[in-house]
């Protein structure tokens, strides 16, 4: 419990209103997406970088953690306020500053909600297209800390990729600005791709600089059945090979398939193993030549069925298919264990081989979908917590996942980020010069271990 | 009723993804996570595992819904927020007693014959009590009523209940099926027109209407309070006027009365079973009827209006998105326009207004900037809790549009009998 000064000064800087520590509120921002706990021991919610600013000085000079928080739906723990502390959430932070048409760069305040700010670029004619799966209701600062991915990677990137510029409140108060609206900027160190994917323990982002593209005029989505992952796999490689980049790879192996039969009005015929959607985008006069090219490139490879939308109708309907997947997984299992594993491209169906294999040994089933076109996999583990000895068998197999990836040259995330779920398999992938080059710069900016203490890296 | 306990297993459900926070109108205007159906489950489960008392904070959190079901409706697991919330608040009653106002509830809906005698008073005072809006404001009067803001604007109360102007059978023709109207409270009291409507199109259909005088409130209003004795009342005495009559259909023109009869009282019992099952929206019964092809038969008019359509929540969770857009886009008179955020609530949520008209007044300026948008001159919908609130939120953005039944602009397209 803080102490009732503490409270008080809090309520000092943001008002009373903005300031909480009824039990009701803390219970509220006690989780995330990962189903864990921690209570804090305040919710503050600031208005304004000075706001941010001078918590951060009255919690560095008290040794108080403070845990940032955006829409709280991150997969690993991110926002946890696993200390007590400080929970400060920017839900109050939400306006688009400016949308600057001529150069092509928004300015906006962190608690913005990703796809809000979609939709007000896209008004213009603009396109900002890092698109996560919560993109609905997730919040441009979590993005950017999380440095999130999404389905449109593939062709265009990640997060950071869009990022050129940051106000940042520090560990201790201070406000420093990184990168600017140019595209171009090489003076001092890369600042901004630090903060990006930082996962909220380096700084609070109080203002992001995006860069925006045109809209492209139209896309065209496919959906294509195979009869073996290998197939699919092969496809994402020869339509790459033909310097084909499309907007997504989205891939679901066969026992998504599986899952997803019962889940939707779409008809999967037996025979299909795995499942492609393809989606291209740009000038609508182009669309129908590359969607037919690429059908041509991988009808060689196992192709069960293609079906290419014809309408926006049509293209929402086979999405649909992609989009049933996570409620229709409760149905093997109860409780789900989401990795989000990334190997390179061509090793996707080794990787899914070895999955298999692990489901097998520790006889759980694990469901495979994800982003082929980057090589980035959801492994999803399902299992009964309440039957004795499934939750030590899917810690097992996790672990066996991730060693598996990082041996075929990939990683443990592709964009959920480390947290606290991950932080205890760091040193499978980072080694310890790397890990204590992070941990000095972590030590420099934030000496007293006060923001978002215990992410990443585990406690010493 | 089920009670909170009841629900322990949809309580597990909640993944806490995160997925409500993108529909639910109440945190879109207070962003405070207590306000979205994710904090309100949490905090549910907390009183099931006794980590929370009913605090002071706890009820405000659950006051703060519209039971709209948004969240239900895009929830990746289909947890049931809005029953949860209803049962937690049949909770609150239970232990803290009714509010002030739910108390007035109770006893206002409990008592059809007070209600009546109250309305009549309110129609008879219309004149005396109720300040004139200029005539181009769209709605009429001031309600200087305790509970209710003095900024709010509503329509007058109808200087005689609808039930007390039609006879209790109207005839139609031999073949044709019985329907039981459920008129509802809000057409009984304020918008008789609407009735009149009602009747007039299952006339022209030849369809046999009963209007059961001893009908009452449906109970929807007692759900939101939380009053669950007052609840079970009015469903006895409304299955009892409802099944005193043989009818094939009974029907509603209300949102509410249909989610009311139609699905609550599914969960009172069985022998509320067959009720519910016959209960239809008014235009999902005109539609299988064939009045949609009938209105396409007729010669479109010259100038034609432009309309659009707001989906009252307790139609569109239950799925009935499709036939008020038919009808409506059928109508000889009607140019229909598409409005963003149609099926968006328009911040009513029945007693949610009175509690929390601010947050109801902020989801409301939503709506109506979107009826500006949309360039309609009217909004139509199926629900007369929607008409008030839309038109109070229109005439709050200075707006020009006017808010009316769709049954309205029916009665208007055809033939005098």
């Amino acid at each position: 419990m803080l102490e009732p000064r503490i409270i008080k000064a809090l309520e000092e800087i943001v008002g009373d209103k903005n300031v909480s520590t009824e039990k009701a509120d803390l219970i509220c921002y006690s989780y995330d997406a990962t189903q864990q706990k921690f209570l804090p021991g305040v919710v503050v919610h600031p208005g304004s970088t000075e706001e941010i600013s001078r918590i951060m000085q009255l919690a560095n000079a008290e040794r108080i953690p403070v845990f940032p928080r955006g829409a709280g739906s991150g997969f690993t723990g991110g926002s946890l306020p696993t200390k007590g502390g400080i929970v400060l959430t920017t839900e109050r932070m939400d306006q688009i500053l400016e949308i600057d048409q001529e150069n092509l760069v928004a300015v906006v305040q962190p608690g913005v909600v990703t796809e809000a700010f979609q939709q007000a670029v896209e008004k213009v004619g603009l396109f900002y297209p890092p698109d996560p799966a919560s993109l609905k209701f997730s919040t441009l600062g979590g993005n950017v800390a999380e440095c999130a991915g999404g389905p449109r990677c593939v062709k265009y990137g990640v997060t950071k990729d869009y990022i050129l510029g940051l106000e940042v409140v520090t560990p201790t108060g201070d406000v420093i600005t990184t990168g600017g609206p140019t595209m171009k900027g090489v003076v001092g160190y890369d600042l901004t791709k630090l903060m990006c994917g930082s996962e909220g323990t380096l700084g609070i982002i109080s203002r992001i600089v995006i860069k925006l593209l045109p809209l492209p005029e139209a896309k065209k989505t496919m959906l294509v059945l195979f009869d073996s992952i290998d197939g699919a796999a092969q496809a994402v490689s020869a339509i790459i090979a033909h310097k084909i980049i499309p907007t997504t790879l989205e891939f679901m192996d066969g026992r998504t398939i599986d899952c997803v039969r019962q889940a939707t009005s779409l008809q999967v015929p037996e025979a299909a193993r795995a499942v492609l959607i393809i989606e291209v985008d740009g000038d609508r006069e182009f669309l129908d030549k590359q969607a037919r090219r690429i059908a041509e490139i991988i009808a060689p490879l196992g192709v069960v069925e293609t079906r290419i939308a014809e309408t926006p109708a049509e293209s929402e309907a086979l999405w649909q298919i992609r989009r049933s997947v996570s409620a229709s997984l409760r149905k093997v299992n109860p409780d789900k264990f989401n990795e989000d594993i990334c190997v390179p491209r061509s090793k996707v169906p080794e990787m899914i081989r070895r999955i298999d294999a692990i489901a097998e040994k520790y006889a759980i089933p694990i469901v495979n979908f994800g982003h082929a076109g980057d090589g980035n996999i959801h492994v999803n583990i399902m299992i009964d917590k309440k039957v004795e000895g499934e939750l030590e068998k899917a810690e097992k197999a996790i672990e066996e996942v991730f060693k598996g990836a990082l041996a075929l040259g990939g990683t443990m995330s592709g964009e959920h980020g480390v947290g606290i779920a991950k932080a205890p398999y760091i040193p499978l992938e980072i080694t310890e010069q790397s890990a204590a080059y992070m941990k000095a710069i972590k030590k420099a900016l934030d000496p007293n271990n006060i923001l978002n203490p215990g992410k990443i890296f585990l406690d010493n | 009723m089920k009670k909170l306990e009841d629900y322990r297993e949809e309580i597990e459900q909640c993944v806490k993804c995160g997925a409500c926070r993108a529909h639910c109108p109440v945190f879109g205007a207070e962003k405070h996570e207590g306000r979205v159906a994710r904090g309100k489950v949490a905090l549910a489960h907390a009183l099931l595992e006794g980590e929370v008392d009913l605090e002071a904070k706890v009820l405000e959190d659950f006051s703060q819904c519209l039971l709209c079901g948004s969240c239900c409706a895009q929830c990746p697991n289909k947890v049931p927020t809005e029953e949860i919330v209803a049962a937690a608040r049949r909770r609150i009653a239970g232990e803290k007693g009714l509010t002030s106002f739910g108390k007035g509830v109770a006893a206002v809906l409990g008592r059809p014959k007070l209600m009546n005698a109250l309305a009549k008073t309110g129609g008879a005072l219309s004149s005396l009590l109720f300040k004139k809006l200029p005539e181009n404001s769209g709605l009429r009067l001031r309600f200087p009523a305790p509970y209710l803001d003095a900024e709010r604007t509503l329509p007058p109360i109808a200087a005689k209940p609808f039930r007390e102007t039609v006879p209790e059978l109207i005839p139609g023709r031999e073949g044709m099926p019985t329907v039981a109207f459920f008129t509802g409270c809000g057409i009984n009291y304020m918008y008789p027109a609407v009735g009149e409507a009602f009747v007039k199109a299952l006339r022209f259909l030849g369809v046999t209407v009963l209007i059961p005088k001893d009908q009452a409130c449906c109970g929807l209003p007692a759900v939101s309070a939380g009053a669950e004795q007052t609840v079970e009342q009015l469903a006895a005495q409304n299955l009892q006027a409802l099944t005193r009559q043989k009818a094939d259909f009974v029907v509603t023109a209300c949102a509410s009365c249909n989610a009311g009869v139609g699905k609550i009282y599914a969960e009172l019992g069985e022998e509320y079973e067959s009720l519910a099952k016959k209960t239809k929206d008014i235009f999902v019964f005109l539609a299988e009827h064939g009045l949609v092809e009938k209105l396409a038969a007729l010669p479109k008019a010259q100038q034609r209006k432009k309309v659009t359509y707001h989906d009252p929540c307790h139609l569109r969770t239950r799925g009935i998105t499709k036939e008020p857009r038919q009808i409506l886009a059928a109508l000889p008179q009607v140019e229909f326009v598409e409005m963003a955020n149609a099926g968006t609530c328009c911040g009513l949520g029945g007693t949610y207004s009175v509690y929390h008209y601010e947050t109801s007044k902020q989801i409301g300026a939503k709506k109506a900037a979107s009826i500006a948008d949309s360039g309609a001159e009217l909004v139509a919908t199926d629900c007369p809790g929607c008409i008030m609130q839309l038109q109070d939120s229109v005439n709050h953005a200075h707006g020009k549009a006017r808010a009316v039944h769709i049954l309205e602009l029916l009665a208007e397209a055809l033939p005098e009998d």
